[in-house]
């Protein structure tokens, strides 16, 4: 066994450098398109890491939303700044004095270490305080007891967090992530076999959220995943649907959070304390239609600015 | 020393990356992606640190904690490329002015 | 250990070795067709190899539906990314690269 440590040790080190590295180029890189697919092996690594330190939960979320659609944002986002403004790179114009802000840094950068080098070996956690209540969280992912559950209203304020920023982005306006004229037969066949593989996919790590790894953000994340794909592949709503439609799936989420919320305030008196007998039945409703709303939200904040704005946009899927 | 204490350091070392690039560079993407650096430095940092006991029970809390702050930072990481779109519609330069004429 | 542990553990090896393969050629290929060629081949085979040797120790069949179910959509995504990669370097102008 004392092989088996030694090597994980090795491996772990190796991981922290190739973290440590890949963030360095990433930030410092001169091409930004460098830069990004840099970030996005980041996350992926970040992803690893996450494995390692034995939160699988964290691992889904990362490798979904951190480093894949979070990549796919950057990706547009530079798409559209260089047709914006074609001659302009990283101007390495860089600040004076940099050596300042360095050694300023280094200063925190070694507090920082001491403190958790110095700490008690014994972290007091909540660890225990979570087992015990298990049982009547009506789910056996503690994780997901967590984030339904106890801390539900964490969870009520980041749908809100999620809708706020979409609520800035298409107020900030802008048209829509223009589509190319012919997506290619690749691109549209690769649409079509992945977008109802991955809407499964996402149903079962719902599912399988309430007893292991997975849950309503990683479930949301793939099913955006599948909605940014289509939307790569040229596809779009129907125009009769970028209205009431699209905004009722968006509130969705946030709405039936704040209903369960108020009606749990008055029947049992705590906000998202739900009885017990119920509560898996409840958690799972409120998972699927957090999922609806995330993966909604997250693909709308890909697209960009309102799909309303987008008038040059005829085609849509039942024309196609 | 266990799994745990290498991971963290790795997570103060993001921080202070991330950092160091947010004050240095001008470019407001880089800026962003330092942001995000910063942020998977914090998140390795919290679960790390919750993991250094090496109890069997880990503590799932800061991990839930996390994934809230994955979703959070994506949808900061949104907004902020959409300003940085209209800033560069209206100046025509991706870079907060910064005072100086150079 | 039983001969189907050695049997997993030689097919996980094997799968490495050709994801290291393929790494060596990613870095060392000298242009983007190349190195795409060096990595799709090269990984698809090393992931295949793993999966088999993850399958043969697999608790059920479940499992094993779920990592062929892996194999599958890696196989789809590579194979069809690095079509893409190489149709839009080759939008770009980036030549094929000659000896």
């Amino acid at each position: 066994m004392a092989t088996l440590t030694l090597l994980q040790s090795a491996f772990d080190i190796l991981l922290g450098a190739a973290l440590l590295w890949l963030a360095w180029r990433a930030l410092n890189c001169p091409d930004l398109f460098k830069a990004i697919v840099l970030f996005v092996a980041f996350g992926l690594l970040m992803a690893l890491a996450w494995v390692r330190l034995e939160a699988p939960d964290v691992a889904l979320a990362e490798a979904a939303i951190g480093a894949g659609l979070t990549g796919a944002l950057l990706m547009a986002a530079l798409a559209r700044l260089r047709a914006m403004t074609p001659d302009e790179e990283d101007s390495a114009k860089r600040l004076p004095l940099r050596w300042l802000p360095l050694a300023a840094l280094l200063l925190v950068a070694t507090g920082l270490s001491y403190v958790v080098l110095t700490l008690p070996p014994e972290a007091a956690g909540l660890g225990a305080e979570v087992a015990t209540h298990l049982n009547s969280s009506g789910v056996d992912n503690p994780v997901t007891a967590v984030l339904l559950n106890f801390r539900g209203y964490d969870t009520l304020l980041e749908m809100v967090v999620l809708l706020l920023a979409l609520l800035g982005v298409w107020s900030l306006g802008g048209p829509p992530l223009r589509r190319k004229a012919a997506p290619g037969p690749v691109l549209d066949t690769l649409a079509r076999l992945l977008a109802p593989l991955l809407i499964l996919v996402a149903a079962y790590l719902l599912w399988v959220g309430g007893h292991a790894p997975g849950g309503a953000f990683q479930a949301g994340s793939v099913l955006a995943a599948a909605a940014v794909l289509l939307l790569l592949a040229g596809w779009r709503l129907p125009v009769a649907l970028t209205a009431l439609p699209l905004r009722l799936t968006l509130v969705a989420g946030p709405g039936i959070f704040v209903a369960l919320a108020v009606g749990t305030l008055l029947l049992e008196g705590q906000l998202l304390q739900y009885p017990p007998a119920q509560a898996g039945v409840l958690i799972l409703l409120l998972e699927a239609v957090a999922t609806l709303s995330i993966g909604v939200t997250l693909a709308a904040l890909f697209l960009g600015g309102h799909p309303q704005n987008d008038n040059n946009d005829q085609n849509n899927k039942e024309q196609r | 020393m266990n799994t745990a204490v290498p991971y963290a350091l790795v997570g103060v070392g993001l921080f202070a990356l991330g950092f160091y690039a947010l004050i240095v560079h001008a470019h407001l993407l880089r800026k962003i992606l330092a942001l995000n650096v910063m942020g998977s430095g914090v998140f390795l940092l919290l679960v790390a640190l919750a993991r250094r006991s090496g109890v069997a029970l880990p503590d799932v809390v800061p991990q839930a904690m996390v994934i809230t702050g994955i979703v959070v930072a994506i949808s900061a990481t949104a907004l902020a490329l959409t300003l940085m779109l209209r800033l560069a519609a209206a100046s025509g330069r991706a870079e907060l002015p910064d005072g100086r004429e150079d | 250990m039983t001969p189907t542990d050695y049997l997993a553990a030689t097919l996980l090896v094997a799968g490495a070795l050709f994801f290291l393969a393929g790494t060596v050629g990613l870095l060392r290929f000298p242009d983007v067709y190349t190195r795409l060629h060096a990595l799709t081949k090269a990984d698809n085979v090393g992931l295949g190899l793993m999966v088999t040797g993850l399958a043969l120790q697999a608790e059920s069949w479940a499992v094993v539906g779920k990592l062929l179910l892996i194999w599958w959509l890696v196989l789809l995504a590579g194979a069809s990314v690095s079509y893409l990669i190489a149709s839009g370097a080759l939008r770009r102008g980036i030549r094929p690269w000659r000896r």
